[in-house]
């Protein structure tokens, strides 16, 4: 139990946080809808935008579906072997996808699965005649698993990570089957995660944009994010942007909500940071398994980022890396990342602070729950309003005040901050529920406050999620090249923008050695964001 | 008065401190950020131009020609830029109907872009005409002409943009519509089958064909240009289509809320003369729009030259644009 100023202080702050993201969304919608404008664009609801609907609904739910199942497995294979050697580094590994431009993993995706990809090369030497064509709903899909499973599957490992060690000592001293373990342990610590990864991943799917024009294979498969797109860049319609906006969030929320996806089950359960010593899973079908569906996903996600590399070798390096313009790019995409990943954090933790306290008593009322749940939801919905669309909404709001350049980095910062909400609210609010629940009434007994009781209770527990939420954040910011593009001005360039900038003038061999260093900077980070966890390890190990 | 921002960040925010150039006259010019790039046309541009006046020219990017005009319609009258630089002839039409713009005012006799577009206006700066460019180590008989480009093996995949979100994607739409006029929804429908994919923007489509995933993409006839000067290949050539090519002419305009007309109104006439010309072929990879004061470069002479140039009156592309666009997806996505 929290004491009632503290109650009264965490609802607060979940409230201002609440209000600021709502805020910087609906400011930007009105301002567009305030724009004087001559709609060109007739009317919403044709057969063709119902046709797209569909489509984006249907892609979403397949490409969750699909990166949820296939995560399920190999999230438990790696849970189980918390002391195999290169976990640490699988684990860093499934970071990196979302780092890197959706362009970039696109081409890598096509040199593996491609018509002229290693897939098909390798069966055109067994006789088959370019088996596989990834272009269409099947491309979709696969790129989407690829940025998704591993990021579902990284949630859910943190989730059976939590598990208490007595319960596998227990678990080992009943001599429990894989069944019974599945059962009772693994199943309830994934299924509560579940609905939280399974929404997020929906989510980033029915946003998509890059993927479903490039691997789509034409206009059959469109989402309504091309559709905003359309009418805000090409059309400059901003009345019909903001009606398909809306759409989008209407839409996509009901479907979430209707599947049961928004807010997530009750918090319960105890902590533990380090994965614990696991018992089970010693026999050698149960290694062979493990084995098998890690290797198989390592190679997934490997191959197309070793395309990536080789291409990217080919680029000359040194040259690039020494160039003012990388130096400058760097700079700035490294700021923008920093700053954006400590803003996602701040502002998740005011939210997760409100909900605990919103619901922090044995019987909390309608009110409180609906308070609970409108900040686990708006957390989650902001993915659903376009970049493009809050871009230009305070683009114009900003006018006013002079040249919009200056305010640029501060605008794709907080875009970026709200695109990694959601991350790092999945990162950190199981962890923080179950920290919370195991140890408020020692801290109330133990009568620790404020400063104090953050260093010695908080910090050991919260410092984990709160690096791999960093690092997930930083990522998302560094690979980001929608918030920039409408301010795009000379003084401020971003790595992805310098990328996309070589490569539409030709220069592709620079592209390619580009999306090396992000990816490597990438992984320093992911890196940086997961040192913690070795030591944890080792010492786990010893 | 010109100002540069410098950003002195933080790790949470960015303070902002101005510090005032020299007093001297400026010009501000909107453009796309390709003609801005250390490669691109832009330095030279600048250059070439404060040797002929008392002034700086200050560029200021975005990403294409479409966000250009998409920014000065979030601008409206309270634009900084005295130019804008990049606008084509396809969406010229909507430009002018923003009211943003004056007439030009300058001799443009040097101007001479095939199809002979003339426009009071603005200015051509350069063009390219659009072609298929393919990769001759796969492809040994590409097709010469848009019919054969249609009807041909459906096996022989090709690559084009999306004509909602890119230029080029646009322009190879009214070029099947110049070609086939009211037939052009059956031609879509045939070509269709050998449309590998069609990506957002120029970029995506062109890496697919230097990554060897497709033959075949959309792109100027200059490309090949690029490869032979840059690069010392002949790989990548231009297919040339009997029927004709159609035509991208770029252009820069006076906004009529600038308060440097005088300044701008010699830039105009500078994009005309030799010094603007020279450096367009081997920086912007685009015809010069009128006379170089050297040949161009020899690659220049081995690219397709059009027989018959395709342009649509640019009040007619924009009158039919969005029902074109909806018979291109209705053709496109329908069973």
């Amino acid at each position: 139990m929290l004491t009632p100023q503290e109650r009264r202080l965490g609802v607060a702050g979940g409230a201002i946080a609440l209000a600021a993201v709502l805020a910087f969304m609906i400011l930007a919608l009105l301002a567009l809808l305030a724009f004087p404008s001559a709609p060109a664009g007739g009317t919403i609801v044709t057969a063709y935008m119902w046709r797209i609907l569909q489509f984006t609904l249907l892609q979403a739910a397949l490409s969750t579906a699909l990166s949820v199942l296939l995560a399920v497995p190999v999230a438990l294979a790696l849970a189980r072997r918390p002391n195999f050697a290169l976990r640490t580094w699988i684990l860093r590994l499934m970071v990196l996808p979302m780092g890197l431009p959706v362009l970039v993993v696109a081409l890598g995706l096509i040199a593996v699965w491609g018509r002229q990809g290693v897939a098909n090369s390798l069966l055109m030497i067994l006789g088959m005649d370019r088996p596989i064509s990834i272009y269409g709903l099947g491309g979709i899909l696969l790129a989407h698993v690829f940025f998704n499973f591993p990021l579902a599957c990284r949630l859910a490992v943190a989730a059976l990570d939590r598990l208490p060690g007595e319960y596998w000592k227990l678990a080992g001293s009943l001599g429990m089957g894989p069944v019974s373990v599945f059962r009772f342990l693994e199943w309830p610590a994934i299924a509560r995660v579940l609905p939280g990864i399974s929404s997020l991943v929906f989510m980033l799917c029915a946003t998509s944009f890059t993927i479903v024009l490039v691997l789509g294979g034409g206009p059959a498969a469109t989402t309504l994010e091309v559709a905003i797109y359309q009418s805000l860049r090409f059309d400059f319609d901003p009345p019909r942007a903001i009606a398909l906006s809306l759409l989008q969030v209407a839409v996509t929320a009901s479907v979430l909500g209707l599947l049961g996806l928004i807010g997530s089950a009750d918090p319960t359960g105890s902590s533990s940071s380090a994965p614990s010593r696991r018992y089970d899973g010693t026999s050698l079908a149960a290694r062979l398994w493990d084995a098998l569906v890690v290797l198989l996903s390592v190679i997934f996600l490997l191959l197309p980022l070793a395309a990536i590399v080789v291409e990217g070798l080919q680029a000359d390096l040194g040259r690039l890396l020494t160039s003012n313009a990388f130096v400058k790019a760097a700079t700035s995409s490294a700021i923008i990342a920093v700053s954006s990943a400590v803003l996602a954090l701040s502002v998740s933790t005011l939210l997760i602070r409100g909900r605990l306290a919103a619901i922090d008593s044995r019987r909390p009322g309608t009110v409180a729950v609906a308070y609970w749940r409108l900040l686990g939801a708006s957390s989650l919905l902001v993915l659903l309003v376009p970049p493009v669309v809050l871009g230009t909404g305070w683009f114009l709001l900003l006018r006013p005040l002079g040249d919009v350049a200056r305010f640029a980095p501060i605008l794709i910062i907080a875009i970026n901050a709200l695109m990694a909400l959601p991350f790092v609210m999945r990162v950190l609010e199981p962890t923080w529920e179950a920290h919370y629940a195991r140890t408020t009434r020692l801290v109330a007994s133990l009568g620790l406050r404020g400063f104090w009781k953050f260093w010695y209770v908080d910090r050991p527990i919260l410092v984990k999620p709160a690096a791999l939420a960093l690092s997930f954040a930083m990522a998302l910011s560094l690979g980001d090249l929608g918030a920039i593009a409408l301010f795009g001005s000379n003084d401020l360039v971003t790595l992805p923008w310098l990328l996309y900038s070589r490569l539409s003038s030709y220069r592709t061999a620079d592209a390619d050695g580009l999306a090396l260093i992000l990816g490597m900077i990438c992984l320093a980070l992911t890196i940086a964001g997961t040192l913690h966890q070795t030591d944890r390890s080792r010492r786990a190990a010893d | 008065m010109y100002k540069l921002y410098l950003f002195l960040p933080f790790v949470f925010g960015f303070a902002i401190a101005h510090v005032a150039a020299a007093q001297e006259k400026a010009l501000t010019i909107y453009t796309y950020e390709s003609f801005t790039a250390e490669w691109g046309p832009g330095p030279k541009v600048k250059e070439e131009f404060e040797k002929t006046c008392d002034c700086t020219v200050n560029f200021v990017s975005v990403a294409d020609g479409v966000a250009l005009l998409s920014r000065l319609k979030l601008e409206g009258e309270a634009t900084d830029a005295d130019l804008a630089l990049g606008l084509d002839t396809n969406i010229a039409a909507e430009a002018k109907a923003t009211g943003l713009f004056e007439e030009h005012r300058v001799d443009i006799t040097a101007v001479d872009v095939p199809g002979g577009y003339r426009d009071d206006m603005f200015v051509p700066y350069d063009y390219g005409h659009f072609a298929l460019v393919y990769d001759t180590e796969v492809l040994s008989a590409p097709p010469s002409s848009m019919k054969e480009l249609v009807e041909g093996d459906p096996a022989q995949k090709i690559v084009i943009q999306d004509p909602r979100t890119s230029t080029p994607g646009l322009g190879f739409l009214l070029w099947v519509k110049s070609v086939y006029g009211d037939q052009a929804p059956d031609a879509w429908r045939k070509l269709r089958q050998r449309i590998l994919t069609v990506t957002p923007g120029w970029s995506e489509a062109y890496g697919l064909l230097t990554k060897g995933e497709v033959p075949m993409v959309l792109s100027y006839t200059t490309s090949p240009a690029y490869h032979m000067v840059a690069e010392g290949t002949e790989r990548y050539q231009a297919a040339s289509f009997a029927e004709g090519h159609y035509i991208q002419i770029e252009l820069v305009g006076l906004l009529k809320t600038s308060d440097s007309k005088e300044l701008a109104r010699q830039f105009l006439q500078f994009v005309t003369t030799p010094a603007f010309q020279n450096v367009i072929p081997t920086t912007n990879w685009m015809m010069p729009a009128a006379a170089m004061s050297e040949p161009l470069p020899e690659a220049f002479s081995r690219l397709v030259k059009p027989q018959k140039t395709f342009l649509m009156d640019p009040q007619q592309v924009a009158d039919n644009r969005h029902a074109w666009i909806d018979e291109w997806l209705a053709a496109m996505s329908g069973q």
